[in-house]
């Protein structure tokens, strides 16, 4: 039973998340034509013990997508960023006040 | 015949007699008893039978460790499998049977399998099925068989007749366990003002010291609990933690009607609570272990502290000549408890050194005590009559033949911490030699053990146990625990099993499982040596006890035959749950319609008003058909097919996914997603649209239409839409933060309404006679968005010329608080245009004579070609899915199966949807093909379907195909056509 910290909505049960996989994989530009990029950011995945970093997205929730830091191992988590760049902005000032 | 009832003492209510059955014999008690000791009272020996060589089986124990007493429970409307009699509260009504016994446990005919012994040793299954008669049918014969003979008590049939509950706990600390060390640890944590849940397996708390038969301690549990309930702790009485998760939640079960003679109506049988605690502290104390000698199961064998139970707790005498067999300091307490209620006592102690005070006790009471003395040999077949003694020197036992007549032995080799809990969360068990059991170790979790839970056996030194415990939590102090004694002062003596030389004893280490101590050396000589393998090898420990009697000594057994220390040995993996948990509990209310959350459209009671009937449409109820006066589907589905296409009919689509897209970069947002071009979509018109996923292959289809330069409004099909908004919002967040655009669901904002046939146009301009919905004006693709006048109001609608039915059609959409309204309005007007209400149904009939495809075609798998839009992705920009649907194995379009048309060789013939198409006279493997649905087609006056198959319609022109249904027992011949089956130009919805 895990619970995540969403920045937009506080402390909640993993239930209203959907897990979203590797929040480490950079997909290709759209105008990127490299079939290999596009088959590596889409098929390849690791299966690391320990840390990972992971998207969780809030479906049950405010609908936005996160990053989390996750231990497969222990399944602690980490820190919860908006994956939004220009939301992690606004969260990390926000916090800082 | 020999447990009686004590003339006075424990903690019973002798003035609230309860009466129950016995296989059927009434059973007296009293409330305060259990099935087990109001079973002793009444004299009872045998209760159960061994599960492989159904030997007679006693009262084994007074706890959750029950071996012995297992039994199936009718009670209220529950019928319950291998209940453990020791925790059943007795209660009129309570109907009780004995488990593995044919025709009864008393006289079994199954008990020839104990002749049949060495047949069934350990690896039984595995040596006789996969042996010589492997692959053969050899075991489907015996299944039947040995099923019977091999089983604990049978589950009922029937679905779950009780209710239940979940509910969601917080708090600061939960204890595990209201003995002594757990009530300390409670008051204490309650006191320092922090929120504490105490939960407490047993009907009362106390623990052992309701065992005591000493007023003082019982007045003490009794002030601690009312300290802890004054000081706002939550205490929980007959609820089990059967398991710890991730983030400190603990699994709890509340049994609240079980031990209730009138089950209050429509309360939970029991409750699933989820509790999130900030800390956890186990003060679930210890299980005795008994040891393994000859023919250790005979009826009248029981745990020493079992006998104490019996005793002070219950008033009954299991017997009248009590022998204890021990191996540490714990037993004279349980034999003086015996002695005290006057009944003959003799004490086995394994040492050869016991100490001076203790023996002055036995003196004192009368007790007789021989030293160095091990049980080697229980005489007595159905119920014990004596015991054979050896005695021990060093680690032999040597006999002479010594025997000590007695009804009841108390046996005890000590005791193993319950750790299960903490094991669920990872921690390793630790041997440890004081104590003589496995111990937990240590957590970076802020849990951790106390008093018997941690080794702890020595009265004296739980309070100091628990009050560390308690602090090392709330300090969250990592360092060392206060140095406590574990085990006793007095070393226990380690003895696992007696052994004589020469001579074959059946000693059972898992009564549950009948499992022996041969068992574990044959494992071992097989090769099965690893901890896990002999597990699986002998099936110890996998009963309802999960190895709570026979671990331990299965492990120690294992090390001896291996030479080897019992850490080395290792113990396998305690999983949750701790005890047996209802699958009701855990499923609570979520079951049969709760299962899932049900979406009503806002017109839904409109249609039930017209008598329609609902179908699913996943999360979605929709209306089905509306029949007339005594029409079956069929007919009313036809009948609306037809009528919409002749007149006009108008149907629900509230389903649809809508979504608000909005923002400067609304419209490159969209560009990007769907496969054809939206950029240059105008204001005012809608486009029909297909997305695919990053892998080329398609996600959905639906319209997107301009309302203003940066606002668009996008449906999706039902069955995708929140699949779609998750992958929206996964590119918008995640890939494109760059994008000014904003995504909102307004699915359930808007109630929709499709109007469509050849009349829709004067059918709509009814509703909106202010609005121009000429072709000119208002032509196929063209947005509306007005008001319309409803109960005074002005409601905003918004409209456009779609179609899914092929007809000339139209979408309306309008606030959802007024949806009801306008189509009860438009149900009213259509009798002047002799139109229809057309379902689920009809809907399928009209689409699938169109060949428009949905979720059924749409399946995951299919790409833009196979669907027949290849000419609809665009080659002049870049979208989702554009380069990995170039993949060759995509591309192959001769290899793969695209969408046809399908109808029958001979009209009058069908086919059912899910049918497979093969080549004639090559039925067999996974076809050429398949049929996604199938419809009659009024229009066509014969069944038709679409489908998949192998390179398409063109491959297969002037061929027929057999639609396979092994199912159902039939073959169809069935031609392919084009999936456009139904006005291929699209006169009728474009004219």
């Amino acid at each position: 039973m895990l619970r995540i910290n969403c920045p937009f909505c506080g402390l909640r049960d993993h239930e209203e998340f959907s897990y979203e996989g590797d929040a480490s994989i950079s997909y290709p530009a759209l105008d990127n034509h490299d079939e290999e990029a596009w088959y590596r950011a889409v098929f390849l995945r690791k299966n690391p013990r320990g840390p990972h970093l992971e998207y969780w997205y809030h479906s049950a929730g405010c609908r936005m997508w996160l990053k989390v830091e996750r231990d497969t191992l222990t399944h602690e988590i980490g820190s919860v960023v908006p994956a939004h760049s220009g939301y992690a902005k606004q969260v990390a000032k926000r916090k800082a006040k | 015949m020999t447990g009686f009832r004590l003339q006075k003492g424990g903690l019973i209510d002798r003035n609230k007699p309860v009466t129950f059955t016995f296989d059927g014999r009434e059973i007296d008690g009293f409330e305060g008893d259990v099935a087990t000791s109001a079973l002793l009272a009444d004299g009872a020996r045998i209760v159960g039978r061994g599960f492989k060589y159904h030997r007679p089986r006693g009262i084994m124990s007074a706890g959750a460790e029950e071996g012995g007493a297992l039994f199936s429970a009718q009670d209220g409307n529950a019928r319950v499998a291998n209940v453990k009699g020791p925790l059943v509260e007795v209660h009129e009504g309570l109907a009780l049977f004995g488990q593995n016994g044919f025709p009864s446990v008393t006289f079994d005919l199954m008990a020839i399998n104990s002749l049949f012994n060495p047949f069934l040793s350990a690896g039984f299954y595995y040596k006789t099925f996969m042996g010589p008669f492997a692959n053969t049918r050899f075991w489907m014969f015996c299944e039947r068989f040995i099923r019977k003979a091999a089983g604990m008590g049978t589950a009922s049939q029937e679905p779950d007749p009780d209710c239940y509950d979940v509910a969601h706990g917080f708090c600061d600390m939960l204890v595990v366990g209201a003995g002594h060390s757990g009530l300390i640890a409670a008051v204490k944590a309650a006191e320092a003002g922090k929120s504490v849940w105490l939960v407490e397996q047993d009907f009362k708390a106390g623990g052992w010291y309701l065992s005591s038969g000493d007023e003082e301690k019982l007045s003490w549990v009794q002030a601690m609990v009312n300290r802890f309930l004054a000081a706002g702790g939550h205490l929980k009485l007959r609820t089990t933690a059967f398991g710890l998760y991730d983030g400190c939640v603990a699994g709890l079960i509340e049994r609240c009607t079980d031990h209730l003679a009138q089950k209050p109506e429509k309360s939970p049988r029991e409750v699933f609570h989820i509790l999130r605690a900030k800390s956890i502290l186990l003060a679930s104390g210890a299980t005795e272990r008994s040891i393994a000698f000859g023919d250790n199961d005979r009826p009248g064998i029981m745990n020493a502290s079992a006998v104490q139970t019996y005793i002070n707790r219950y008033a009954v005498a299991p017997g009248k000549r009590i022998i204890f067999a021990g191996t540490h300091d714990g037993i004279y307490e349980n034999a003086i408890a015996a002695a005290r209620a006057g009944l003959h006592v003799t004490i086995l102690d394994s040492r050869k050194q016991v100490d001076e005070a203790l023996l002055s006790l036995c003196a004192h009471h009368d007790i007789d005590h021989i030293t160095s003395a091990v049980p080697v040999r229980a005489i007595g077949r159905s119920s014990l009559s004596a015991i054979e003694y050896g005695i021990k020197t060093g680690q032999e036992v040597t006999v002479s033949g010594q025997r000590i007549a007695c009804d009841v032995l108390g046996v005890s080799g000590g005791f193993s911490a319950n750790i299960q809990l903490i094991s669920h969360r990872g921690v390793k068990p630790l041997w440890d030699d004081a104590a003589l059991c496995f111990l937990s170790g240590e957590t970076d979790e802020p849990i951790t053990l106390c008093g018997g839970a941690d080794g702890v056996f020595e009265e004296s030194e739980i309070e100091a146990s628990a009050l560390d415990g308690v602090e090392r939590l709330l300090t969250k102090r990592k360092s060392a625990r206060v140095p406590v004694v574990k085990g006793w002062h007095n070393r226990c003596d380690r003895v696992f099993e007696v052994k004589i030389a020469n001579r074959k004893l059946k000693s059972f280490i898992d009564p549950q499982h009948d499992v022996t101590t041969a068992d574990i050396r044959q494992a071992k000589q097989e090769g099965f040596i690893s901890v896990e393998h002999m597990k699986r090898y002998t099936t110890l420990g996998m009963a309802t006890d999960q190895g709570r009697n026979g671990n331990v000594l299965g492990i120690a057994t294992m090390a001896e035959a291996r030479n080897i220390a019992i850490a080395e040995v290792g113990v396998t993996t305690f999983r949750p749950p701790f005890m047996p948990v209802s699958i009701g509990a855990l499923a609570g209310r979520s079951r049969g319609h709760h299962w899932q959350a049900l979406r009503r459209t806002p017109m839904h009671e409109a249609h039930l008003a017209q008598g329609a009937p609902m179908t699913d449409a996943g999360p979605w109820h929709r209306a089905w058909y509306y029949p007339q006066k005594g029409e079956t589907i069929t007919q009313a589905y036809i009948r609306e097919t037809a009528r919409t296409r002749q007149t006009v009919g108008i149907v629900d689509v509230s389903t649809l996914g809508k979504i608000a897209v909005q923002g400067p970069d609304a419209a490159v947002f969209l560009n990007r997603v769907y496969c054809n071009g939206f950029a240059k979509l105008p204001i005012g018109k809608a486009r029909y649209g297909i997305m695919l996923r990053d892998d080329g292959i398609v996600l959905d289809d639906g319209t997107s239409w301009r309302l203003a330069e940066d606002d668009f409004f996008m449906t999706t099909t039902t069955a995708q839409a929140g699949e779609v908004m998750r992958f929206l919002e996964e590119l918008r967040q995640t890939r494109w933060p760059d994008l000014k655009v904003h995504l909102t669901s307004v699915t359930d904002q808007w109630g929709a309404i499709a109007i469509a046939g050849p009349q829709s146009r004067e059918l709509l301009q009814t509703i909106i006679p202010d609005e121009d919905v000429s072709d000119d004006a208002f032509g196929f693709m063209a947005v509306m968005q007005t008001t319309i006048q409803m109960d005074g109001t002005d409601v905003a609608i918004r409209a456009a010329r779609i179609s899914f039915s092929g007809e000339r059609a139209y979408e309306v959409y309008i606030e959802a608080s007024y949806a009801k309204a306008l189509w009860e309005r438009l149900v009213s007007l259509l009798p002047e245009f002799d139109g229809v209400c057309y379902g689920m149904e009809a809907l399928g009939a009209l689409r699938i004579e169109k060949g428009h495809v949905t979720g059924a075609e749409l399946d995951g798998r299919v790409t833009l070609e196979d669907a027949g839009f290849g000419a609809m992705a665009s080659s002049k920009k870049d979208f989702i899915g554009n380069i990995l649907r170039k993949r060759p194995h995509l591309r192959d379009h001769d290899m793969r199966q695209q969408l046809v048309g399908i109808a029958p060789l001979e009209t009058g013939e069908t086919f059912n949807a899910g049918a497979i198409l093969c080549e004639e006279g090559k039925l067999s493997g996974f076809g050429e093909g398949w049929i996604s649905a199938v419809t009659y087609s009024p229009a066509l006056g014969k069944w038709i379907g679409l489908g998949f198959v192998k390179g398409g319609a063109k491959n297969w022109e002037g061929v027929s195909l057999i639609a396979a249904d092994p199912v159902n027992g039939r073959n169809t011949k069935v031609t392919l056509t084009s999936p456009h089956m139904f006005d291929p130009k699209g006169g009728r919805m474009h004219g």
